[in-house]
């Protein structure tokens, strides 16, 4: 059984009050992109065995999203967090480190504060 | 042996008005308009007639006697006029039970995949009951369950199939 603690109302919520919302932090690649990056955005995923990020929905509770970052072959929880970070955050990423000291963070720079360029094509939606 | 385990029974006459603002910015408005203090994260506040729920960042339920519904509606869109946010009467939407007597927790561990021992004395739990949506909060000698009055029946008969006597959870 999966128990994720939701960040934002510090629920520790078992995961039939959760709705799977699959890989987290996905680039969307939409009108103007190759056709190649609309078919990896819409179907490429990582699938890994360990350490994977994930979007979560507190369906049976505040209705929120977020995003936890576990392993998908022994189902250790290293946390959870916002679904309004581009990446996951440097607690998470220490919370990993310190669990799997060989792991290291697939994305590149490890931006230091969130800049409105980063969010262009969300707030287009706003 | 023959007495249920608690005395599930269906509250008629509560309203109940759903409030969704930024509570940061209009918490103290909501609560002079609603006349309780503002809960805690997954907490209630009580004046005894009135309750306000905390169910989600945005999200704030206040029940209270049906007879009062209208007056404190105006008074709640009054207070937030200048914000960006909802009040609804919400009081036809749900139906209300209470769960009553000194086994009503063993009727609500058998029902929801939460750990309602451990919440706190005015905590307040969104969680499921077997298949439906419903939120849980204690009172005086036991616990009130909200839910969708599409699904009263179904919840009537969860809670009285997990009340039936003899069907405690403690070895006998």
């Amino acid at each position: 059984m999966l128990t994720l603690t939701c960040p934002y109302c510090g629920i520790a919520a078992e995961e039939t009050e959760l709705q799977p919302g699959g890989e987290a932090h996905l680039k969307r690649f939409g009108p103007g992109s190759t056709d190649a990056e609309f078919e990896a955005y819409l179907f490429a995923r990582k699938n890994p065995k360990g350490v994977h990020f994930e979007r979560w929905r507190h369906a049976y509770g505040c209705g929120k999203w977020f995003m936890a970052a576990r392993d998908t072959a022994t189902l250790q929880v290293f946390g959870t967090y916002s679904a309004q970070t581009p990446h996951p955050t440097p607690e998470i990423v220490a919370a990993i480190q310190a669990h799997r000291p060989d792991w290291q963070p697939d994305w590149l720079a490890e931006p230091t504060t969130q800049t409105p360029a980063d969010t262009s094509a969300e707030s287009l939606n706003a | 042996m023959a007495e249920a385990l608690a005395r599930i029974s269906q509250v008629q006459d509560w309203g109940m008005i759903q409030i969704r603002a930024d509570l940061s910015r209009a918490g103290d408005a909501i609560a002079e308009a609603a006349g309780v203090a503002l809960p805690g994260q997954g907490r209630i506040t009580t004046d005894g007639s009135r309750t306000l729920g905390w169910m989600s960042p945005d999200e704030l339920l206040l029940v209270l006697p049906r007879a009062e519904t209208a007056e404190a509606l105006a008074a709640l869109q009054d207070a937030l006029a200048t914000e960006h946010a909802l009040v609804l009467d919400v009081s036809d939407m749900r139906a209300v039970f209470r769960i009553q007597g000194a086994k009503a927790l063993d009727v609500l561990m058998k029902l929801c995949p939460a750990d309602l021992a451990a919440m706190p004395q005015d905590g307040l739990r969104r969680t499921r009951a077997a298949q439906v949506a419903c939120g849980i909060w204690r009172e005086t000698d036991g616990y009130v369950l909200i839910g969708f009055r599409s699904v009263t029946d179904y919840l009537r008969g969860i809670l009285t199939g997990a009340a039936v006597p003899g069907t405690q959870l403690d070895p006998r």
